[in-house]
């Protein structure tokens, strides 16, 4: 046996998985060989539809009722995972491997103290009295870097943060110490900042254990943070697998240069590149290609492609493997993804204003929940936007981030007057502008149109998408009813969308066509303004791409002003000019977006800035993390609201001053107590190529 | 917590005296003569009218209302018009016997309905759930005067288990009165019993569905506390309102069922009531229908909250 062999932890081979639908059995996994070896983080990245989720679901045997493995073989440390009886399989689950789901707040049961469900687990697997299962549990909650375990223990899930929720997960997933570790897009339901941190205390921990890791994601960056190999899956087989380097800087597949192309990056915006796309979309497994599978939408298939199929191959003898007759070619050609464009110098000064919102307040009142607190006769008062005053210009961007909560959504709404500001003004091309939709005209409700997250609440699943983009049309009145039929057509031909799609249903529809028909809705009503609510977050990378393409091609062409909301930083990077970051229903910083991301930062923006996981391996960021989470709007601390989670907070006058706006550029202001030279002093770059030096 | 209560037991007054003012206007409305029917077809009408004036009833309509309810709130419920007997009393004993026929039905059928539900949802569209649930439906379909004829038929004719009439004396004590009560009991409880089965079946397949009952299998913990720990922990909460709400039919069902039986309940003396126009004797008995259902609807709510820690923490 080599050294090798000996610490091969999972060991997979050909393996099949295979649904038993009422026509025809889908094969959902297909032929999917690996090995994970002791210590070894292998990161397992594909889009929606790919298969990951039962693969792993598979590995552990843990598979829904029509659901079976089918051919090949799972070994976990020499034990036959296929052979084992129900009853002993038990006793695989929890004590060797375990799991760490994606959604904590559903994974924790809601009725048992979170500690007790750590104890439940020591009790069961490693034999432990209740006395010192109680101190395990205790012990794990430490490991994991809660503070005060002892409370924390005697909590129940619905009084817990996701992150704290997350590392209860994973201090329950390592109690018993198991061989294996399956993660399902554990960060996934985190806030940028929260799922840095786990990041981090995942890394650490999965040293110490050395615990075989399977880390199940969509997110390329975090693979690159995390992993020590990847695995790259498409419609239920595997393309790709190498160690981090070979795989995003030697790449020898075109469907992972694809999605490492889809991925917006932080030092270029819109007007500097387009962002690859992959046409088409990923094939059910019954309608599956002839050959290569990812052939229909290989920008480098040719007539051999679509002959055979082939196989996983270790092409270079290094331990890279890749699915891909033309891997060569794939080597030569990494630079194929982007399209630099001319950049176009504008003088931003020049470009009038669209959109004024000056001092806008938005204040709620809520009744605490819980039966004592029925009878509290005073309501809380939210103060969920806080004078923030926000310009955009026209045919410009501006993009607003923060961590949820921190009243980003709440502001667009009272843009849009769904929800009446408690105070403040709004212009729109100089005119003054209700508080409340009900009091807007018509013309002006024209103006101002919106893109919601999710299209499928947005769209009326009864009616043809034709009919949801024809309405605006008629309802507000700009077009001939003779011509509706006509426009409708235009506007699908603008968004991508083929004409014939306007009689299907939206459920016809994928998510990201879905949302190109929200957008042509919007687009309708032919707009100055519209509002894009975290637009792509639910998509897939490669269909964000092309959204935001398409974004930023209608913006061009329309001369149209986005107030473009996202918590994914690097998507406000790339469709935005300026940025506004939000924390606690105020702005700290304000500014052009190159300026926003590079020194000098608000703290805050540094923090969030480090927080991104880039998909690039030789890229160093600076580890700035912020721990806790956004304290509650409705107990908001006094001087600079951030100071309790600062990590640059430099004394008392932050807890007791409210900070003053400094100006770095005419174009862009800091609203902190600390002067900008030491903070330019003190900041790096968001990030530098290993072995440069930053400029 | 404590103010969440008076709250509720002030919202139960509330809804009493509404209840009061609509069951003493119905008992005005049902047609015929109180003192009418009291002294029989061929009465004089002069005798008649005395007794009117001596029962009050010559008084307008809201003197007559507030009398009563003043009377009734101070424990006075009256004379009954037919027999001439306090009807506190009556009530309170035909009440007992009520209470005790239907605490042996609930507690036949609850936990019976329970274990049936959760056997459903563990055998989810296999042959054990679609016999649960079609057997469950037929019974809940079937009105009591039904089943009942039936099980008599069955069990007391046929095989002559248990007696078929269940006309006791009012005041047996419970021990003896037991016999007579399973067969009732059994009827009354086949009704409600597939209610609470469906329910205790769906909401146990939603939480066998759930993320945290998969997070507690890969935990390896023994199927069987994957199940009392984690499923049926979460899922039986509602199993506690659906009681509550189920007791509104299990009122209707002792009205019929202890009419069938012969039972002397508080259903029987209700039909009984109704069939004499006892008015006094009926609004009692309808008060007292509406405070059961109330405070069992609270009691419900309340222990809801207990076993619940997100309502008994707050969010």
């Amino acid at each position: 046996m080599t050294p090798d062999e000996k610490s091969t932890i999972l060991d997979v081979n050909n393996l099949w998985v295979t649904y038993a639908t009422e026509n025809s059995p889908l094969h959902t996994v297909r032929n999917v060989t690996m090995k994970i070896a002791r210590g070894e983080i292998y990161g397992l990245v594909g889009e929606s539809g790919s298969g990951k989720t039962t693969l792993a679901r598979a590995l552990v045997r843990y598979l829904p009722r029509n659901g079976s493995i089918t051919k090949g073989s799972i070994s976990l440390a020499g034990t036959d995972l296929l052979a084992l009886p129900q009853s002993e399989l038990r006793k695989v689950w929890g004590a060797r491997v375990t799991m760490v789901h994606q959604d904590p707040a559903k994974a924790i049961n809601p009725s048992i103290p979170v500690g007790e469900q750590i104890a439940e687990m020591a009790r069961v697997h490693l034999g432990m009295s209740q006395a010192q299962a109680k101190k395990k549990s205790l012990e794990m909650l430490e490991k994991v870097q809660l503070p005060d375990p002892e409370s924390v223990a005697g909590r129940y899930a619905h009084q817990l943060s996701g992150g704290m929720l997350q590392r209860i997960l994973i201090a329950t997933a390592l109690t018993t110490n198991p061989q294996f570790l399956i993660m399902d897009e554990p960060t996934t339901a985190l806030d940028v900042t929260t799922e840095a941190v786990i990041l981090d205390l995942v890394r650490d921990l999965l040293r110490e254990y050395e615990t075989a890791v399977l880390y199940i994601t969509h997110n390329l960056g975090v693979v690159a943070r995390i992993c020590d190999r990847v695995g790259v899956m498409y419609a239920g087989e595997l393309m790709e697998e190498g160690s981090i380097q070979q795989v995003f800087k030697q790449n020898l597949h075109p469907y992972t240069l694809g999605l490492l192309g889809c991925v917006p990056r932080i030092d270029m915006n819109k007007s500097d590149i387009d962002l690859h796309t992959i046409p088409g979309h990923i094939p059910r497994p019954n309608e599956l290609p002839q050959g290569c599978i990812f052939a229909p939408r290989c920008a480098i298939a040719e007539e051999a492609c679509n002959a055979e199929r082939p196989s996983l191959a270790d092409v270079e003898n290094n331990r890279h493997m890749t699915a891909c007759r033309r891997w060569a070619d794939v080597a030569k050609n990494m630079h194929i993804i982007t399209k630099e464009k001319v950049k176009e110098e504008v003088d931003m000064e020049e470009i009038p204003l669209l959109l004024d919102a000056r001092n806008i307040e938005k204040q709620f009142k809520v009744r605490r929940s819980g039966l004592s607190n029925l009878f509290a006769w005073k309501p809380d008062i939210v103060r969920a936007v806080d004078n923030m005053t926000v310009r955009v210009r026209k045919g410009a961007t501006m993009g607003i981030v923060g961590e949820s909560g921190c009243g980003k959504t709440t502001f667009a709404r009272c843009v849009a007057g769904f929800e009446s500001a408690t105070s403040g003004d709004l212009f729109l091309d100089g005119e003054s502008l209700p508080y409340s939709i009900a009091e807007r005209s018509k013309a002006t409700l024209r103006k101002i149109q919106l893109v919601f997250q999710n299209p499928d609440a947005s769209l009326n699943p009864q009616h043809p998408v034709g009919q949801s983009v024809g309405r605006p049309l008629a309802l507000l009145g700009n077009v001939l009813p003779s011509e509706i039929e006509k426009r409708v057509r235009e506007l699908f031909e603008a968004v991508n969308l083929p004409a014939d799609y306007v009689h299907r249903l939206p459920h016809e529809l994928s998510g990201g066509e879905k949302q190109r028909v929200a957008i042509a809705r919007a687009f309708a009503a032919d707009p100055q303004l519209m509002i894009l609510d975290e637009p792509i977050s639910s998509l897939d990378v490669s269909v964000q791409a092309s959204l935001m393409n398409l974004l930023a091609e209608l913006q061009k062409s329309h001369g149209t002003s986005y107030l473009f909301i996202s918590h994914d930083l690097a998507a406000v990077r790339h469709l935005s000019d300026w940025i506004a970051v939000v924390y606690l229903g105020r702005i700290w910083e304000i500014g052009s977006a190159e300026d926003v991301f590079s020194p000098p930062y608000h703290p805050y923006t540094e923090a969030l800035l480090s927080a991104i996981p880039i998909p690039d391996p030789n890229i160093h960021q600076e580890r700035i993390r912020l721990h806790g989470s956004v304290p509650s709007a409705v107990n908001i601390p006094a001087g600079c609201r951030f100071h309790t989670r600062c990590p640059r907070k430099i004394g008392a006058i932050c807890e007791t001053e409210s900070p003053p706006w400094q100006n770095v550029t005419r174009f862009h202001s800091i609203c902190c107590h600390i002067p900008l030279e030491e903070l330019r002093a003190m900041q790096a770059p968001v990030a530098v190529e290993n072995g440069k030096e930053p400029q | 917590m404590i103010t969440y209560i008076l709250r509720r037991l002030g919202m139960i007054l509330l809804t009493m005296l509404l209840a009061s003012v609509i069951i003493f206007s119905v008992t005005q409305l049902l047609p015929g003569d109180v003192a009418q029917v009291i002294l029989g077809q061929f009465a004089t009408p002069e005798a008649v009218a005395n007794l009117r004036t001596e029962l009050g009833l010559d008084r307008p309509i809201v003197v007559q209302y507030f009398d009563w309810l003043t009377r009734f709130a101070q424990g006075d419920w009256g004379t009954s018009m037919v027999s001439r007997l306090e009807v506190r009393p009556l009530v309170m004993q035909r009440l007992n016997n009520s209470l005790m026929l239907a605490g042996v039905s609930i507690l036949m059928y609850v936990p019976l309905g329970i274990l049936l539900g959760v056997i459903a949802a563990l055998k989810e569209d296999r042959a054990a759930d679609q016999l649960i649930s079609g057997i469950s439906m037929a019974f809940a379909g079937l009105p009591e005067f039904v089943t009942g004829l039936i099980l008599i038929g069955v069990l007391a004719i046929a095989f002559d288990l248990l007696p078929a009439n269940s006309s006791i004396e009012p005041g047996t004590p419970f021990k003896e009165a037991f016999p007579f009560l399973i067969l009732p009991a059994i009827t009354v409880s086949l009704t409600s019993l597939g209610y609470i089965a469906r329910m205790t079946r769906s909401s146990t397949i939603d939480v066998l569905r759930s993320d945290y009952t998969r997070a507690a299998d890969m935990k390896g913990l023994p199927r069987w506390q994957v199940l009392t720990r984690h499923v049926l922990r979460n899922s039986l909460l509602p199993t506690v309102t659906v009681v509550a709400l189920g007791i509104g039919w299990l009122i209707g069902g002792l009205i019929v069922t202890e009419s069938v039986f012969g039972y002397p309940g508080i259903g029987r003396l209700l039909i009984y009531s109704i069939q004499r126009r006892d008015l006094i004797t009926i609004q009692a008995i309808s008060m007292l229908i509406v405070a059961i259902y109330s405070v069992s609807n609270l009691v419900a709510d309340i222990l809801y909250g207990i076993l619940n820690p997100r309502i008994r923490l707050g969010g």
